[in-house]
């Protein structure tokens, strides 16, 4: 029994001395923090991928509450993973309205795969990226493209991005990807963008990007690879639109002005420009409709320049011979 | 096509595998001398423990981390042979088949494999089998034979009854301790042929004298201190028991020792140390594997915070 | 006999076209030289298309502080200034000159006699240095007028000459010692007079015995205040900080210049080259190629044009054998792996190593058996097991921890590795990176104090 007692009574005392030193402490040392701060960070989605530009939730959370102090808005502020929705949720709790920012999407933009663009030389150090352009000038031709070795599948902490062993190319999951900008910083080739995911409102994404970062002289870099933009410009002027500028050799399509027509697509003589699905269907009907009119066009000159050619026979006075072999199939419309 | 790479363009062509062939090459003259110290027993206590790690560590790459076989780096080969240095030599086939079962598996590879784990996998397998079958394994053979042999007590045994102030027993030999005519674990028995080996390594550079050296120096020290400094007794902890087996094979095991030669010292330091406390004052009369273990823990603070010497920094 | 304190590996040496007498090696019919030829900002072309040159002309200008000029190695036509491919296959620009004869300029004094008379001044010199082009020819290209101006602070006391080729397989340092030893002596002597100091030492390694004693007996008549030190063979000897501790037995300090202790490293090819720009009024037109390798049929030293396509100098050696697997520009343990042989010989090119495919690939690395070889064998005291993780994983503190930014790169470490670890790949990695923090640290704390400095002057005024 008195066992008992003391053990209670110890306990007890020294129960109490701990909370009260505790008590003391949390007094002694608090830290006054807006609560707001918490309320944002609860609704955040906690994955502190840093795709936001600030170091985790939390941070995120902080400068979400200073920007409505100082600027009363959320300004450019985007939690990437969690997109409008969760913004919307923030811009609430801050008594905010919420602006809706462009979905957007992380794009490779190389198409150099194995068949296009092939080895010149063999990398044998570690398998990172990074170290490859840090050697040298790649595998292949092209000093500019996609080197394969997926840093920016390490990267990425959503694993929306995957090497393709066919192509050798790292390829987007577009439902995962977050936009969080991670394989863009990591890939030392700069050759990965995050782009607006959908020029325009559509439940499928309708995009049009150049498919090359080569900024080589054409005939250089249609030598390394097959698929490469050789920036002639064709594409600039086919666009109505003003969004494609070409610098330094290499096209480039501004996300902003694209409408995703799809008329640099069919336009490209290297086939360096692409599309996403929807567009890639008008793409096709367009280019079939072109082949159609070349075809007949090109049949009708065939025409007239094989009865020309019977004329001049005629008057030579030699058997003619039917030109049959000028004659020109139409090329199978695209199917998709 | 030419291979591109960052330079160095040459290697030295030394491997893992050469490495732990080099440690086999120094167990050679101790196995050899445990083959004619215990005879059969020994033999089959040999082949058993290295068959039994090398299967255990196939079927745990095959089937379990579904990785490649690293049965080619001989890592499991050596741990084979240092389990069976450290068990008796009439030791039931069955419990040394656990004993691997727990250094390759236990000890090693439920840390990820060679390179990973923070023990060494003979000790923990060894400890284990003292822990489990305390009888078994403290029933030291003292001829050569397998089964029904006779069995007595080891020197260190008779030292710690004689240091607890128990007279009448004669102070074991130095120089049969040295050779290795008494009885005790197969491989611990002649601290000259462990020796031997040591030598052979340290000159073929697969271990740096640091480790060795200082485990038996602290050893001798501590134990010239803790013995009512009595040399006789302090010089008997160097050749009895898994001294010499102890630090120039199993305190050495790369994986899990210190990296620079300072921390190299400080951790043998530690060991000698230690081993001398529980030999001392434990309730085992061997210490020697407890304080490798416990050393191996401290392992990678003593790699944070013990640095080499380094060039162009003088100290002020 | 004398070496460096901390580590180091022994590389089999494999100097194959030792003792081989210097080839000249053909002048082909069209050259084209490199305007990134020096370590920091690459030099301007100032020649355009149609420009006629000399042997000598200047065709480059420095591009900044850390820059040098640029000479023609042959006489003839400017035929375009275009971009080559460096040793690395990355695109520099360079002036292609279509050969025509042999002119050389009229300043330049082709006699072989050797002139002891040192004429010119201490600033003198070093303007010379500049002007004729003159880097480092051991392979780093640091343009030697800058080395030549230490910072007002240091105490120059000495002149090392390095001349211990540690590299493997590279023998153009040792074949310049036994053709031109006087000249290397006189050069030494600008050199020291150039620094304000009296005293030099050469530092060869023991494999050399001829050059060793063929040195000692020049020195031995008329310098008498340069002295040859023979050095244990060991890699990385050749390192200016090794050197300078295995020669005079100081250690350069963590971050500081090799100039803080005193002396002042050049290479022995660099010294020659000083000789006749100084004396001789030459600029560097050409440098002495070791062509080697196990498989290549005739290993020799070429003296040779800078700008020469290295295609055809490997072509001199007997071309490039049917089962090779890696083309070095420089040493095994150092130097750049080409892509292809469509670069040009320049100035910091001292041996074009062909290895053959069995040597030249790596071996699947293994895990990390913690057995602490690499650390045994860094000449500069460092982990670099850590090293190579952190800088893996982006661990940039603890990797300043472990000092990475001390990492002089001579990759001992990774040619000791049993598991065949590519610690020096990541090392180079994180080792920028963590220069970069500590030279942003340095100047947000400079900033910070000018700032304050300024605060209290401010202050004070009022």
């Amino acid at each position: 029994m008195n066992v008992i007692l003391i053990a209670l009574i110890a306990l007890g005392a020294i129960g109490l001395i701990g909370s009260l030193l505790l008590c003391l402490v949390a007094k002694k040392f608090y830290v006054y923090e807006d609560p707001r701060v918490g309320q944002v960070e609860e609704v955040l989605p906690g994955a502190n991928c840093g795709g936001c530009g600030f170091p985790g939730c939390h941070g995120m959370a902080d400068a979400c509450v200073k920007a409505k102090d100082s600027s009363n808005s959320l300004g450019s502020l985007l939690c990437p993973v969690g997109g409008n929705e969760v913004m919307a949720k923030v811009a609430d709790i801050l008594g905010l309205e919420a602006g809706a920012a462009e979905p957007k999407v992380a794009v490779v933009r190389c198409n150099g795969n194995i068949c296009a663009r092939p080895k010149v030389a063999v990398f044998d150090g570690a398998k990172s990226c990074a170290i490859e352009s840090a050697t040298f000038s790649g595998e292949t031709g092209c000093v500019f493209g996609c080197l394969g070795l997926g840093d920016c599948v390490k990267a990425c902490q959503f694993d929306a991005i995957r090497m393709n062993a066919e192509t050798g190319l790292p390829e987007v999951d577009e439902e995962k990807c977050v936009a969080c900008g991670a394989c863009a910083k990591a890939c030392p080739k700069f050759v990965i963008e995050v782009r607006k995911k959908s020029a325009m409102k559509s439940p499928m994404p309708k995009r049009v990007w150049v498919d090359c970062v080569n900024k080589d002289k054409g005939a250089v870099a249609r030598k390394a690879c097959s698929n490469a933009c050789i920036g002639c410009g064709k594409c600039q002027k086919v666009c109505k639109f003003d969004a494609i500028t070409v610098e330094n050799n290499v096209a480039f399509i501004d996300s902003e002005k694209c409408k995703a027509c799809g008329m640099c697509v069919s336009e490209c003589p290297t086939g360096a420009i692409h599309a996403t699905e929807p567009v890639m269907i008008v793409v096709e009907k367009l280019k079939a409709k072109k082949a159609e009119a070349a075809a007949k066009a090109k049949e009708e000159a065939a025409k007239k320049a094989a009865e020309a050619k019977a004329a001049a026979d005629a008057a030579a006075a030699t058997p003619a011979e039917p030109a049959s072999e000028n004659k020109q199939e139409a090329p199978k419309s695209g199917e998709q | 096509m030419l291979n591109v790479s960052l330079s160095p363009h040459v290697h030295s062509g030394n491997s893992t595998q050469k490495c732990m062939l080099q440690v086999l090459i120094g167990l050679t003259p101790a196995l050899l001398w445990s083959f004619y110290q215990f005879g059969l027993g020994a033999v089959i206590i040999t082949l058993a423990s290295v068959a039994f790690c090398l299967l255990f560590e196939f079927l745990i790459t095959r089937f379990m981390l579904k990785a490649p076989s690293s049965l080619g780096d001989l890592s499991a080969v050596v741990t084979g042979v240092l389990l069976a240095f450290n068990v008796p030599s009439n030791l039931p086939i069955w419990i040394i088949a656990i004993g691997a079962l727990v250094a390759i598996g236990v000890g090693k590879m439920v840390y990820g494999g060679l390179g990973s784990n923070i023990f060494n996998p003979a000790l923990v397998g060894r400890v284990f089998l003292l822990v489990a079958y305390p009888v078994q394994m403290t029933s030291w053979p003292t001829q050569a034979g397998y089964a029904d042999v006779e069995t007595g007590a080891t020197p260190l045994s008779i030292i710690k009854r004689i240091a607890n102030g128990e007279t009448g027993l004669d102070v074991p030999a130095f120089m049969d301790s040295l050779l290795g005519v008494t009885g005790g674990s197969l491989g611990e028995v002649s601290a000259i042929a462990l020796l031997l080996g040591g030598i052979y390594m340290i000159v073929r550079k697969t271990i740096t004298w640091h480790i060795p050296v200082s485990i038996l120096l602290s050893a001798l020290v501590f134990g010239f201190l803790f013995y009512g400094f009595d040399v006789q007794l302090a010089l008997d902890q160097l050749v009895c028991g898994g001294m010499m087996l102890g630090a120039i094979f199993m305190a050495t095991d790369y994986v899990s020792s210190p990296m620079n030669s300072r921390g190299q010292l400080l951790y043998g330091c530690c060991i000698g140390f230690l081993t001398i406390v529980i030999r001392r004052y434990g309730a085992y009369p061997e210490g020697m594997s407890f304080a490798i273990l416990i050393m191996n823990a401290f392992t990678p603070l003593i790699n944070k915070y013990v640095k080499p010497q380094r060039f162009g920094v003088v100290k002020k | 006999m004398k070496t460096f304190k901390l580590g180091g590996v022994h590389p089999a040496a494999n100097k194959l076209s030792a003792g081989a007498p210097i080839q000249v090696a053909a002048v082909p019919a069209m050259v084209a030289i490199p305007m990134a030829q020096n370590l920091g900002a690459p030099s301007k072309a100032i020649v355009a298309k149609g420009d006629k040159v000399k042997v000598g002309t200047v065709i480059g200008e420095p591009g900044g502080f850390l820059s040098s000029f640029v000479h023609s190695s042959v006489s003839g036509t400017v035929d375009k200034v275009d971009v080559v491919e460096d040793a690395t296959g990355k695109k520099v620009p360079a002036v292609f000159i279509k050969v025509e004869g042999d002119e050389w300029e009229e300043t330049i004094d082709r006699s072989q006699t050797i002139d002891r008379n040192i004429k010119l001044d201490k600033q003198q010199i070093i303007d010379k240095v500049k002007e004729m082009g003159i880097v480092g020819m051991g392979g780093a290209t640091f343009p030697t007028q800058v080395k030549l101006t230490p910072p007002p602070t240091a105490k120059p006391e000495c002149v090392i000459i390095n001349a211990v080729e540690c590299e493997p397989y590279l023998t153009s340092d040792h074949s310049l010692m036994l053709a031109h030893p006087e000249e290397i002596c006189i050069g030494v002597q600008i050199l020291e007079k150039a620094m304000g100091v009296n005293k030099a030492y050469i530092g060869i390694e023991a494999n050399k015995p001829d050059a060793i004693e063929l040195m000692k007996k020049t020195a031995a008549a008329g310098f008498p205040e340069i002295e040859i030190v023979p050095l244990q063979l060991k890699y990385p000897q050749g390192g200016e900080k090794q050197l300078i501790n295995a020669v005079i037995g100081k250690e350069v300090p963590s971050g500081g210049l090799p100039i803080a202790t005193g002396a002042l490293v050049q290479n022995v090819g660099t010294a020659f080259a000083v000789y006749e720009a100084v004396q001789k009024n030459k600029p560097l037109i050409e440098r002495i190629v070791t062509v080697t390798g196990k498989s290549v049929a005739k290993p020799g030293n070429f003296l040779t044009r800078l700008g020469v396509p290295v295609a055809d100098l490997i072509q001199a050696a007997g071309g490039v054998p049917e089962d090779t697997g890696k083309i070095i520009s420089g040493g095994p343990m150092m130097g750049k792996a080409m892509p292809d042989t469509n670069s040009y010989v320049v100035k910091g090119c001292s041996g074009i190593l062909i290895m053959k495919n069995a040597e030249a690939r790596r071996k699947e690395a293994g895990p990390c058996i913690r057995c602490g070889k690499c650390v045994q064998a860094c000449p500069m005291g460092l982990q670099p097991n850590f090293l190579a993780r952190y800088s893996e994983l982006n661990l940039l503190d603890e990797a300043e921890e472990e000092r990475v930014y001390d990492c002089i790169e001579c990759g001992s470490c990774q040619f000791s590795c049993p598991a065949n670890r590519p610690l020096l790949d990541w090392i180079r990695q994180g080792k920028p990176k963590v220069m970069g923090i500590l030279r942003q640290r340095a100047a947000d704390a400079k900033a910070k104090a000018d700032a304050e400095k300024a605060a209290k002057e401010a202050a004070a005024a009022k």
